[in-house]
């Protein structure tokens, strides 16, 4: 018997120290399945009505600049149903668990602080990754049905798609980051403000170096470093124009927005690990 | 015997106040250990430091001063999880869930395959005694009893070796109280050590092995109910049923009749001796007022009457 209880603990840990991947795919797992439980994805019929509607309407309306409008209106209409999705969903995902106490049951268990972040930050992204694979998929079809039949723009708008959902992985990571020291309401409020700051990042540098006073440049300086640069990311309008981003460009993109990512997860694990769940 | 729980100088402060932050004592130095196999009740009123100590235990909260081990290593060690199982105390579970995909989810968390998950989670929702059913039914609609009895099952998931209980019996109807005691003496039976909280004394008095009072965040008293009756002063008092005989013509013939307690109830006169020593002389006293003994027997003080005797905190051995 005594022998049996020393495997028993000795396989235990041993699952401890490599189960670290298996607890973050299963919290993951379990967030996605709660997006797509809370109906999250239900947004998606909005997303088609609408560019359903404009490959109906609008290609009649404007001729010959059809498909630029629909791959405007469908790449805008992706990236603010994603914006909102990271924004009110990812607040959400660390502070439902601590007011409904269900991390109570998830600490008790052999989960670290940093495999609950990292496994909820996954599943979120998955949620978004299917809502941005749809969506694009719906925008590419919806191209071929306006040009009655093949266009090179059904495939050349995937790469403003990749950067749209980095864009959202970003935007997801702050919200969590937020989210994890205050309430919802202002993790929401403080992320939109980051959306809207990011797109700007570019004149944030420049008032650091028109700037006469050091404070000051130092401020902007500071922030334009600290805050997202989604302006990077935003891909849309030279999409529209049938622009592929060039390969520097893209690979630059995907690797700050990794980086990015994974301070801002290592911050949020970091204050998240010091909080008391009272 | 073999400690499986070590607390040693347990202290959690909160900080209240928005502007004037000022520090309010949760827990207060708490020390004690609890050996393996045993059934430990943790007792306290409303707010008298049980949750703050759970918590602590299974790092929710962080302690202000103080350390504990759990099977030998340090509560910071989060693989000691592997071995032991938490309920707490009204508990919520993810309510987009079925009771099986919860249990087989929380099974994924310690590293089980599906096979085991699946079988695992069968077999423990039916050893709480949960009606099929509701197994593949939404969390969202389930009572409190029944998310008792769910909470009972994910704590049990990992087969572990001590299993914290908050308030176990709480929601659950008195068929549901049975049960869940029955399964709390079976985990003893297997060898697990229980350490829980409740307020529902009876339960403690039946269940436990050791038990611990808490008060305004300081352990009052700890040990088994034989000692904490000693320590609070219980004498052998016996309790004497007899018929025949009346209160008043009783007292007249005992001698400091006031020493004794006479309550005339309907299966016959209740006389309370505080010491068994006096039985004769009360025995002596019936005779000569023609009563009838019916029955006599040794009266214990029950954890409710320790628990609710106002004295100051004492620290137990």
């Amino acid at each position: 018997m005594a022998t049996t209880q020393a495997t028993k603990i000795r396989k235990s840990f041993a699952a401890t120290e490599r189960g670290t991947v298996w607890r973050i795919i299963a919290i993951a797992r379990n967030a996605f399945r709660e997006a797509i439980r809370d109906r999250v994805l239900y947004n998606l019929v909005l997303f088609v009505l609408l560019l359903t509607g404009a490959a109906i309407f609008i290609g009649q309306l404007s001729a010959g600049q059809e498909k630029k409008i629909i791959v405007d209106l469908g790449l805008s209409a992706m990236l603010l149903f994603g914006v909102f999705i990271a924004i009110f969903v990812g607040v959400g995902l660390v502070f439902k668990e601590i007011e409904r106490r269900t991390i109570y049951t998830i600490f008790a268990k052999p989960v670290s602080r940093g495999e609950f972040i990292v496994g909820k930050y996954i599943g979120l992204c998955l949620t978004l990754l299917v809502n941005v694979m749809v969506m694009g998929t719906g925008v590419s079809l919806a191209l071929i049905y306006v040009n009655r039949g093949w266009h090179p723009l059904a495939i050349s708008i995937w790469p403003a798609i990749l950067l749209i959902y980095l864009e959202l992985m970003v935007l997801t990571g702050v919200a969590l980051l937020f989210s994890s020291f205050s309430s919802p309401a202002l993790s929401a409020l403080l992320t939109f403000f980051i959306f809207i700051i990011g797109h700007f990042s570019a004149d944030l540098k420049g008032l650091a170096t028109s700037m006469g006073s050091p404070g000051a440049r130092w401020l902007f300086g500071g922030l334009y470093y600290l805050l997202p640069n989604l302006a990077n990311l935003s891909y849309i309008t030279p999409a529209a124009h049938g622009r592929l981003p060039n390969v520097p460009h893209l690979a630059a993109a995907v690797l700050y927005s990794l980086i990015y990512i994974l301070v801002i997860l290592s911050v949020t694990t970091l204050i998240f690990g010091r909080r008391n769940f009272k | 015997m073999t400690t499986v729980i070590e607390i040693n100088n347990l202290t959690k402060d909160y900080d209240v106040g928005f502007w004037r932050k000022r520090k309010v004592r949760a827990l207060d130095d708490l020390s004690l250990t609890v050996n393996r196999a045993e059934i430990f009740g943790f007792l306290g009123a409303n707010g008298a430091g049980k949750t703050t100590t759970l918590k602590l235990l299974m790092r929710l909260i962080f302690p202000s001063a103080g350390t504990a081990r759990i099977l030998g290593r340090d509560i910071a060690d989060i693989s000691m999880h592997n071995r032991i199982g938490y309920l707490p105390e009204n508990p919520y579970f993810y309510d987009y869930l079925t009771a099986r995909e919860f249990l087989e989810f929380c099974s994924e968390l310690f590293g089980q395959g599906p096979i085991e998950r699946s079988k695992r989670a069968a077999d423990l929702l039916s050893r709480v005694s949960l009606d099929e059913r509701w197994w593949d039914i939404q969390v969202r609609k389930f009572s409190k009893g029944m998310l008792q009895r769910l909470g009972l099952a994910q704590a049990l998931i990992n087969d572990p070796e001590i299993v914290f209980l908050d308030e176990p019996m709480s929601g659950l109807d008195p068929v549901g109280r049975r049960e869940v005691r029955d399964l709390i003496a079976g985990l003893r039976q297997e060898g697990k050590t229980i350490f829980m909280c409740s307020h529902i004394l009876s339960d403690i008095e039946v269940l436990c092995d050791q038990v611990a009072i808490l008060k305004r965040g300081r352990l009052a008293h700890v040990g088994n109910l034989d000692e904490l009756r000693r320590q609070a002063g219980d004498r052998n008092r016996v309790e004497i049923v007899a018929t025949g005989s009346n209160a008043d013509t009783l007292r007249f013939h005992l001698p400091e009749s006031d020493y004794y307690q006479l309550t005339s109830t309907a299966s016959g006169l209740r006389i309370e001796v505080p010491d068994e020593k006096d039985i004769d002389e009360v025995i002596r006293a019936l005779r000569r007022t023609g009563g009838q003994l019916v029955s006599v027997q040794p009266v214990r003080q029950s954890l409710e009457e320790l628990f609710l005797c106002d004295r100051d905190p004492v620290i137990g051995p």
